[in-house]
C-alpha cells in the first residue's frame, strides 16, 4: 500500500520500494514471455508430436524487417542449405519505389551481403525489406506437379520434400511461382524452406523466427486462437502473394505494398 | 541478367534436352498422323510413305525418353514414374502414355502391317535372317485369306485408335507446359493444340524429306503425285499452326496482363533470332508462300485459284518444284526446334517476379550439352536405318505388287 504524503502525492521512497515490487513480480512474466513464447505447445499429452493437433503459417511484418538477413543466414546454418549465392530457403528483397512509379528490386546474395546505398535519395517514394521463403501453400502447385509425389504437404500443413524419393524431374521448381525451390547442386534433388520441420516436431520456432531481431516473423498456429500467429492475423491487414494464382499460401503479410510480387 | 530475379532462379532448370523432348515426341505424333492418311482417311497418293512414316515414328519414339532420363538429378529412380504415380501430376501419365504409344499403337500396328512379309521374309531366308523373321513373327506364319484380312482390319482399327493417342502423345506434351499457371509464357489452354499442329507440320516435313532422299539413295523415281500431295498436306498443317500461334500471341497482346511488359522484352531482346526471324519468318512465313507458290494440290483443292495449267500458281518443273519443298521441309524443321526452344527456353528466360531477364548459356560438353544433344537427335536416324534394313518399307522394288496391306515384298 502506498502511503500518501500530507499534500496527497506520493512518498518517494513508498513509490521506489513499490516499483521494485512490481518489477520482482514482473520477472517472471517477462522471463516467460521472453524464453516461453517463441516456443510451440508442441507435444500432446503423451509428449508425442502429433501432426493432427496443428496447422502452422508464418506472418511476417513488412514494416518491422530491417533488412539485416539474419533469418537467412540462420536458415542456411540451420538446414544446410548451400553455401553459394543462388540457394535460398529464404531470402531478403530491398523495395525501392520511386517518384515516378519506377520499382527497383535487389537481393544481393539473398541479403547476407549488406543492401547497397541507395542512389538518388531524393526522389524515393517508398523502400522496405521484404523476407521471401516458401509460402506452404494450401494448394501447392509443387505438390500437384509432383510426378511420383516426392513432395507433399504434411497434416500440420507443411510442404516437405522426400530427399530419398525425389527424381530430379525439377517440375516442381517450374510450378512454383515464387521461386521458392531450387535443385540441391549435391543432392540432385528439389530443396525449399522445410519451417524448420525438424525443430517444429520438438516445440521450437524456425530459425528465421527465432533470430529475428526485430520480431518481423511470427510463427505458430492458423486456427488456434491463442497463438501469436492469431494476433498479428487479427491486428493486421493480411494478405498473401500472388493470391491470384489461387495457391492458397500460408505465410500472410502485414502492411505488404502492392508492387511485391 | 537484366532487371531483378530470384536468387533461386539463377540457374535455368530445363536445358537444351528438354527443348529436344518435345521435338521428338512431336516428330513421333506427326509421322504417325501422315501414316493414318493413307490407312484410315483413303488418301492413297501418300501411300508410298506409309511404312517410311511408321518406322519413322518408332525410331524416334525410342529415342524421345532419353533426353529427359538424361536430364534427371536421379535417372535411378525414373521407373517411381511407373510404381507409385502421383495422380494429380500432369508428367506421371507420360509413363502411361507413352507405354500405351509405344506398344499398343506402334508396335502393334507395324507388326500387323508387316506379319506377311515376316513370314515370307522367313520363308525365303536362311541362317540368322530366318529365325530373326521368324521371332518377329511370333510365331504366327498363318499367310490364309482370312488371316491376311484380319491383319488389315486390325492394323485399320489400330491406326484410328492411333490417332487420338497420337494426339494424346503430343498434345499432353503441351499440357505439361500449357498448365502451369505459375509460368505466363507457358500458361496457356492452346498450348497443346498448337504443340499439335506444329507436331504435324514436323512430321509431315521430316517424312517428306526422309522419302525423297531414301528414294534419291535407292536410285528410284520420286513419285510427284506423293510429294505433291504431301507438300499440300504440310501446307494446310502450317496454315492451322501458324493461325493458332498468331491467335495466341495476338490474345496476349489484347489482354494485356501484368505479364506483358517482361514478355515483350523478352521477345525483343531474348528470343527475337528464334522467334521472329526462325521461327516465323525462316520457318514459317517462307515455307507457307513457297508451297503455296508452286503447290499444284493447292491449285485443285481450290485454295488459290489459277487458270489452269500445270503446277501451282507458278509453273513449275518436277525437279524445281521438289528441290523447293526440300528446302521448304528443312526450314521448317528449323522452325519447329526453333519453336520448342522458344517455349521451354524463352519460359525460363524471366524472372517469374516479372522484373527481369536472366540468360541461357549452352554447353558443348557434359551431360546436357550440345554434344549430346545432337548425338541424341541423329539416334533416331540410326535406329531408322537399322528398322528399315530389317523391315523394308518400299513398295515400288521390281517384285512390286498390290497387297491388301498396302505394301510390297522387296527385293532381296
Amino acid at each position: 500500500m502506498t502511503a500518501e504524503t500530507p499534500d496527497g502525492g506520493v512518498d518517494r521512497r513508498e513509490f521506489l520500494k513499490d516499483l521494485l515490487g512490481a518489477c520482482g513480480a514482473a520477472t517472471p512474466v517477462l522471463w516467460f514471455g521472453a524464453v516461453c513464447v517463441p516456443e510451440l505447445a508442441a507435444q500432446g499429452e503423451g509428449g508425442e508430436y502429433d501432426p493432427e493437433d496443428h496447422l502452422y503459417g508464418m506472418g511476417i511484418d513488412v514494416a518491422k524487417c530491417i533488412g539485416c538477413a539474419r533469418c537467412v543466414v540462420a536458415c542456411k546454418t540451420e538446414n544446410d542449405v548451400p553455401e553459394e549465392e543462388h540457394f535460398f530457403n529464404t531470402w531478403i528483397e530491398r523495395y525501392v519505389i520511386r517518384e515516378d512509379d519506377e520499382v527497383e528490386v535487389v537481393s544481393p546474395n539473398g541479403g547476407i551481403d549488406g543492401f547497397p546505398p541507395i542512389q538518388d535519395e531524393g526522389t524515393v517514394r517508398r523502400t522496405f525489406f521484404v523476407p521471401k521463403l516458401c509460402n506452404h501453400c494450401e494448394a501447392a502447385p509443387c505438390v500437384q506437379v509432383c510426378p511420383v509425389g516426392a513432395t507433399f504437404r504434411t497434416e500440420d500443413g507443411v510442404v516437405l520434400v522426400d530427399e530419398d524419393y525425389c527424381i530430379g524431374c525439377r517440375y516442381c521448381i517450374q510450378a512454383c511461382p515464387y521461386g521458392a525451390r531450387y535443385m540441391h547442386p549435391e543432392k540432385h534433388v528439389a530443396g525449399k524452406c522445410t519451417f524448420c520441420y525438424h525443430r517444429l516436431v520438438k516445440g521450437k520456432v524456425p530459425a528465421c523466427v527465432e533470430v529475428c531481431p526485430t520480431q518481423a516473423r511470427v510463427f505458430g498456429e492458423v486456427e488456434k486462437r491463442a497463438t501469436p500467429l492469431a494476433r498479428f492475423m487479427r491486428f493486421n491487414d493480411v494478405q498473401v502473394l500472388k493470391a491470384h494464382l489461387n495457391t492458397r499460401p500460408r505465410v500472410f503479410y502485414g502492411n505488404l505494398d502492392g508492387e511485391v510480387r | 541478367m537484366q532487371g531483378y530475379i530470384y536468387p533461386n532462379e539463377f540457374e535455368l532448370q530445363w536445358s537444351l534436352l528438354v527443348v529436344l523432348y518435345p521435338y521428338l515426341t512431336g516428330l513421333v505424333a506427326g509421322a504417325f498422323i501422315l501414316a493414318s492418311l493413307e490407312r484410315v482417311f483413303n488418301v492413297k497418293e501418300v501411300q508410298p510413305t506409309y511404312r517410311l512414316s511408321l518406322l519413322t515414328a518408332l525410331a524416334f519414339l525410342i529415342v524421345a525418353p532419353l533426353p529427359l532420363l538424361a536430364h534427371l538429378g536421379h535417372p535411378e529412380r525414373s521407373f517411381e514414374i511407373f510404381m507409385t504415380p502421383n495422380s494429380q501430376s500432369a508428367m506421371a501419365m507420360f509413363g502411361f502414355v507413352y507405354a500405351w504409344y509405344l506398344a499398343v499403337v506402334l508396335l502393334l500396328e507395324i507388326w500387323f502391317d508387316y506379319r506377311r512379309e515376316m513370314v515370307l521374309w522367313a520363308q525365303s531366308s536362311d541362317g540368322w535372317k530366318r529365325w530373326m523373321y521368324y521371332v518377329l513373327t511370333l510365331g504366327s506364319t498363318d499367310l490364309s485369306e482370312k488371316a491376311l484380312k484380319f491383319d488389315d482390319s486390325a492394323g485399320r482399327w489400330i491406326t484410328i485408335i492411333g490417332i487420338p493417342s497420337a494426339f494424346l502423345l503430343h498434345g499432353y506434351v503441351g499440357f505439361i507446359f500449357g498448365s502451369v499457371k505459375a509460368n505466363p509464357w507457358w500458361s496457356s489452354v492452346l498450348m497443346p493444340v498448337v504443340f499439335l499442329f506444329s507436331a504435324m507440320v514436323s512430321g509431315i516435313a521430316l517424312v517428306l524429306v526422309l522419302y525423297v532422299v531414301t528414294t534419291m539413295f535407292r536410285w528410284r523415281k520420286v513419285d510427284m503425285k506423293c510429294l505433291d500431295k504431301l507438300a499440300q498436306f504440310l501446307f494446310y498443317a502450317l496454315v492451322v499452326d501458324f493461325s493458332l500461334e498468331a491467335l495466341d500471341f495476338i490474345h496476349r497482346l489484347y489482354e494485356s496482363e501484368e505479364s506483358i511488359e517482361i514478355l515483350r522484352q523478352l521477345i525483343e531482346s531474348r528470343l527475337f533470332i528464334s522467334l521472329i526471324v526462325l521461327q516465323v519468318v525462316m520457318g514459317t512465313l517462307v515455307p507457307l508462300v513457297s508451297l503455296a507458290l508452286v503447290s499444284p494440290g493447292l491449285r485443285k483443292g481450290g485454295i488459290l485459284k489459277t487458270p489452269p495449267r500445270k503446277g501451282g500458281i507458278l509453273k513449275t518443273p518436277p525437279e524445281l518444284r521438289q528441290l523447293i519443298y526440300i528446302v521448304a521441309a528443312v526450314l521448317i524443321q528449323i522452325g519447329i526446334f526453333s519453336i520448342r526452344w522458344n517455349v521451354v527456353i524463352g519460359g525460363q528466360l524471366f524472372s517469374k517476379s516479372l522484373r527481369g531477364l536472366t540468360v541461357y548459356k549452352v554447353e558443348l560438353l557434359g551431360i546436357e550439352g550440345l554434344v549430346t544433344t545432337m548425338a541424341l537427335l541423329f539416334l533416331p536416324f540410326v535406329i531408322l536405318w537399322v528398322l528399315v534394313k530389317v523391315l523394308p518399307p518400299w513398295s515400288d522394288g521390281p517384285a512390286q505388287e498390290n497387297s491388301p496391306t498396302a505394301g510390297g515384298i522387296p527385293q532381296h
